[in-house]
């Protein structure tokens, strides 16, 4: 099949970039999105030109490496899926397909597709972690948790940290991102004795890191392929308050 | 000195009983008081299950820890993509599983080609990862009840592995990178995303420090430190097409052989047998289907050749479940280099499924009859729906197509009982050492050993070698072996850019990985790697003279880190050959068509092959050298494997 691309190139930075168009016309309908782009690579080097730069790692769904936005929906047009685990079948012959790069203040441009996602660590570093040392524990069983909460935490857990959350939000709002760990250890006994410095940590240093605040447009929600529910945003609001009021 | 007086490499397994090595080992380890941890620097490079878990801890206890990955974040690697789960002894369903047994089933899967004593210990610590992540917020399956769940895995009887949905990997891993994350708050480790190390630093035979290009800048970088920790993972990349992740690569390691650390059995790579098939030449990785699958799906394959109606419409009695009728006891918990061969038989028999014929069927008909749908859902939902996406096709409805894939690399850089390389200060975890798996590796012990060797072993073993090195001199990043290793790599880079050839680094990795798969995969023999062995050869020299690289060096260039990785391959590859000629027997995952039984079962030779190949680099040129290591089975018997 054919399909028309304009992408994103951008040299650094400091240079501007610009859409530019290409016309691939032995697209097969098994390869996935990130295969074509290989293919589309392919095809420059082979001209002489220079290949589109883009993150990946896994091509699986999981790790959270790639990170496009095709016709201005972050990971493309399905439900619960990453941009890596899309295949060019779900297009018709002689569609056109835009290819931006996460457009947000908290995630400077590096080259072309990609961008720089660190303050995403910074928000771990401040809080989303459990302080416990290695050898410390104890049996695994001593506390059981009850498989409802287990599973809520899991759900929450399941976050591959890609950033369609952000790139989606009218106000590039990290808050879904964030609020997913904070449900995660806020469901599970062994996160509680540090809940609250938790909670004010991260949200704080989300903010600092230049994210927008959570106005509920629920565009976070409808891209992310690990199906983060914005009840998460709920507890993050709930757990921040209850921090406040007792700290104070 | 590793090569002791008879010839052979000391592992320096410490004596006594088995189930007392580990811990008298570490009675007798050397320690670093915390005042004096804090002037030592530990350079982790790989982030992985293995990396994160060591720089995690060793930074808890102290030292300066600085952590490199070429991703551009900890969080990610990949281990992220562990679908399965992790072993452990814990008998929670007072099914019999002690450590012994642990320990026994993973030195009998691994074809008895590991060392008893670090098998051992693996068992030993399992526990204790169990109970460090569930510390640290893992959320492991549970039952009603709020106990941990099980369940059980290939290669064995009982049920022993922890799980999290169809995400085990990325639930350990999001673990062990929230462990790093906290020390990085605390300034104990300094981490550096998007660096990759491409050489390594040698002062009077010691590893004391690291060269990394900055992969956003180009810049070539410096690093100085007290050891080095490679953890930086497996080789399967070498066969293009593989499970592993995209960034997975051999450089690291291969750097470190070419500066004179040992490779041990660069040929024993495990071939996975449920993967997805291949769909076309685009094709640019492939996607595992954990094996906990086949706790309730059954592997078959028409009896008759040829026989091309759709699987639903084959009768019972036209199926052959040729795993469940060949392995009786085992059926389609069989281990993995055992069933991806029986479905390599199947296939060259004409009997393969699917368009291209090399694929047999995985069928979850009679599971979803006994338990319902909703209990196969809850189960395997995540995998059914990656399958879906990548083959537009419903396993509730219609059997999986699955085929072999490579999937895992069991050798590595050789390490002895402290995961010490043979040059000082040089150690090497997780998969990227060859150390715990011997022949094969069992499901669910992957992410046991990476976990076990960065949590459990490296923080006392490391401490035995500072303790010794307190008082040499420190090396700053201005010593002449810097300027030399610096040197060697910025040539090695325009080297590459200034050959602007006409071939783009795909074409040469795909012609390489055919070669690895038809020649030094599944099955091998004599007349074919020695043929191979040429091949590799000449294109490598090809490589050099017609490869075409985009770009420039000072900026994010992806194609120029892809071919210094291939670059690296056209050489590691060549010698997973040589390891695989030399090694004139069967066993495990390494296959040679010479020695096989009448019904092609792999025939061992304890004789002559009861041992470790590990190979020394020689200089540009040159053959390799090959040294043994004997492995001494005192506490078990090697019988052949029987499964049936
Ligand atoms: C699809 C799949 C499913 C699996 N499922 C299971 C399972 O269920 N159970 C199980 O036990 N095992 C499983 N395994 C195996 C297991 O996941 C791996 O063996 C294990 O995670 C490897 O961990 P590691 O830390 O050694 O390496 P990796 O996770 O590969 O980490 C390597 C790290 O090194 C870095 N790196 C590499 N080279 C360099 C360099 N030159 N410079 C700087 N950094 C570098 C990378 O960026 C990365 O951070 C699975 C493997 C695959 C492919
Ligand atoms: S919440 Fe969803 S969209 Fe946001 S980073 Fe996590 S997985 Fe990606
Ligand atoms: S490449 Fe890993 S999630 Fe897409």
């Amino acid at each position: 099949m054919t399909i028309h691309l304009k992408i994103w190139r951008q040299k650094d930075s400091n240079t501007p970039g610009r859409l530019v168009d290409y016309t691939l016309d032995d697209v097969n309908p098994d390869m996935s999105f990130l295969e074509m782009l290989d293919w589309l690579n392919e095809r420059l080097m082979n001209e002489g030109k220079e290949p589109v730069e883009f993150d990946h790692d896994c091509r699986e769904g999981i790790c959270g490496s790639c990170n496009l936005v095709l016709n201005g929906m972050a990971h493309g047009p399905y439900e619960a899926t990453a941009v890596c685990q899309l295949h060019m079948r779900k297009y018709k012959d002689g569609d056109t397909i835009v290819v931006e790069p996460w457009r947000a203040k908290a995630f400077p441009m590096i080259k072309d597709l990609v961008v720089d996602r660190s303050a995403f660590d910074r928000i771990m570093a401040a809080g989303g972690y459990i302080s416990v040392n290695t050898g410390a524990p104890a049996d695994a069983n001593a506390i059981p948790v009850d498989k409802y909460n287990a599973d809520l935490a899991f759900d929450y857990a399941a976050c591959i940290g890609c950033g369609a959350c952000v790139a989606a939000c009218p106000n590039s709002s990290a808050s879904l991102f964030t609020g997913a760990k904070i449900s995660q250890l806020a469901h599970l006994p062994q996160g509680n004795p540090e809940r609250k410095r938790r909670v004010v940590r991260m949200v704080d240093q989300m903010a600092e890191e230049g994210f927008g605040d959570c106005s509920n447009y629920a565009e976070c929600e409808a891209v992310c392929p690990a199906e983060i529910s914005i009840t998460s945003i709920a507890k993050m609001r709930r757990e921040y308050f209850n921090a406040l009021s007792e700290i104070e | 000195m590793t090569v002791s007086n008879n010839g052979t490499l000391n592992s320096r397994v410490p004596d006594g009983n088995l189930q007392d090595k580990w811990d008298n080992h570490k009675n007798n380890l050397r320690l670093v008081n915390p005042a004096n941890k804090r002037k030592f620097t530990v350079l982790v490079v790989g982030t992985g299950l293995a990396g994160a878990s060591a720089a995690a801890s060793l930074a808890e206890l102290g030292y300066n820890v600085k952590a490199f990955t070429i991703l551009d974040s900890p969080r990610r690697s990949h281990s992220i993509a562990a679908q399965g789960g992790i072993n452990a002894a814990k008998n929670y369903p007072n099914d019999g599983d002690t450590i012994w047994r642990l320990f026994h089933d993973t030195i009998k899967g691994g074809d008895y080609r590991s060392r008893e004593a670090n098998v051992y210990r693996l068992a030993q610590v399992s526990n204790s990862i169990i109970d460090q992540c569930v510390a640290q917020g893992v959320p492991f399956a549970r039952e009603y009840g709020g106990l941990l769940d099980n369940r059980s895995f290939g290669g064995a009887q009982v049920s022993r592995t922890f799980y999290a949905r169809g995400q085990t990997g990325q639930q350990l891993l999001l673990g062990a990178y929230s462990a790093m994350m906290r020390q990085v708050a605390t300034g104990k480790i300094q981490m550096f995303p998007r660096r990759e190390m491409l050489d390594l630093v040698k002062v009077d035979g010691k590893a004391k420090g690291i060269v990394t290009r900055n992969l956003t800048t180009g810049e070539i970088e410096r690093y100085a430190g007290d050891a080095v920790l490679l953890c930086t993972g497996g080789y399967g990349n070498v066969y293009y097409l593989s499970t592993m992740a995209k960034n997975c690569n051999a450089t690291a390691i291969w750097r470190c052989y070419k500066r004179g650390a040992q490779f041990g059995n660069p040929s024993f790579t495990q071939i996975h047998p449920t993967c997805i098939p291949v769909s076309g030449k685009y094709q640019s990785k492939l996607t595992l289907m954990s094996e906990s699958l086949r706790n309730d799906g059954r592997v078959w394959v028409p009896m008759k050749k040829g026989d091309n109606r759709p699987p639903n419409e084959i009768p019972e009695e036209d199926r052959d479940y040729y795993l469940e009728r060949r392995y009786p006891s085992f059926g389609n918990l069989a281990p993995r280099d055992v069933s991806s061969r029986s479905a390599k038989y199947v296939c060259d028999e004409g009997r393969g499924v699917g368009k291209s014929g090399l694929a047999v069927y995985m069928d979850f008909a009679d599971s979803i009859k006994r338990l319902g749908a909703d209990v196969i859902r809850a189960r395997y939902g995540n995998l059914f729906a990656m399958y879906e996406k990548i083959t537009a096709e419903n396993p509730y409805e219609v059997p999986m197509r699955i085929f072999p894939a490579v999937h895992f690399t069991m050798g590595g850089l050789w390490v002895d009982y402290n995961l010490s390389s043979n040059i000082p200060g040089l150690y090497v975890l997780g998969e990227a050492n060859f150390a715990d798996h011997g022949g094969n590796r069992l499901g669910a012990s992957a992410l046991m050993q990476g976990l076990a060797d960065g949590y459990f072993v490296i923080p006392y073993t490391l401490s035995d070698y500072l303790a010794e090195n307190l008082h040499s001199e420190k090396i700053g990043t201005d010593h002449e072996a810097f300027d030399k290793a610096e040197k060697e790599t910025t040539d090695r880079i325009s080297k590459l850019l200034n050959v602007k050839g006409k071939k783009t680094v795909l074409d040469f990795h795909r012609e390489l990985g055919d070669l690895m798969w038809d020649n030094v995969g599944m099955s091998r023999n004599r007349e074919n790697l020695e043929s191979v062995i040429k091949k590799i050869s000449e294109l490598r020299e090809e490589f050099w003279k017609d490869v075409n690289i985009p770009g420039e060096n000072n900026t994010l260039n992806k194609y120029l880190e892809y071919a210094l990785r291939v670059a690296d391959y056209m050489e590691l590859g060549e010698l997973m050959a040589r390891d695989a000629l030399d090694r004139e027997e069967s066993c495990g995952g390494h296959f040679r068509e010479e020695h096989q039984t009448e019904d092609g079962e792999a025939v061992r030779d304890d004789e002559n092959f009861s041992n470790v190949s590990s190979w020394e680099y020689k200089g540009e040129d040159k053959e390799p050298e090959k040294h043994v290591e004997d492995l001494n089975f005192e506490f078990v018997t090697p019988t052949q494997r029987s499964y049936k």
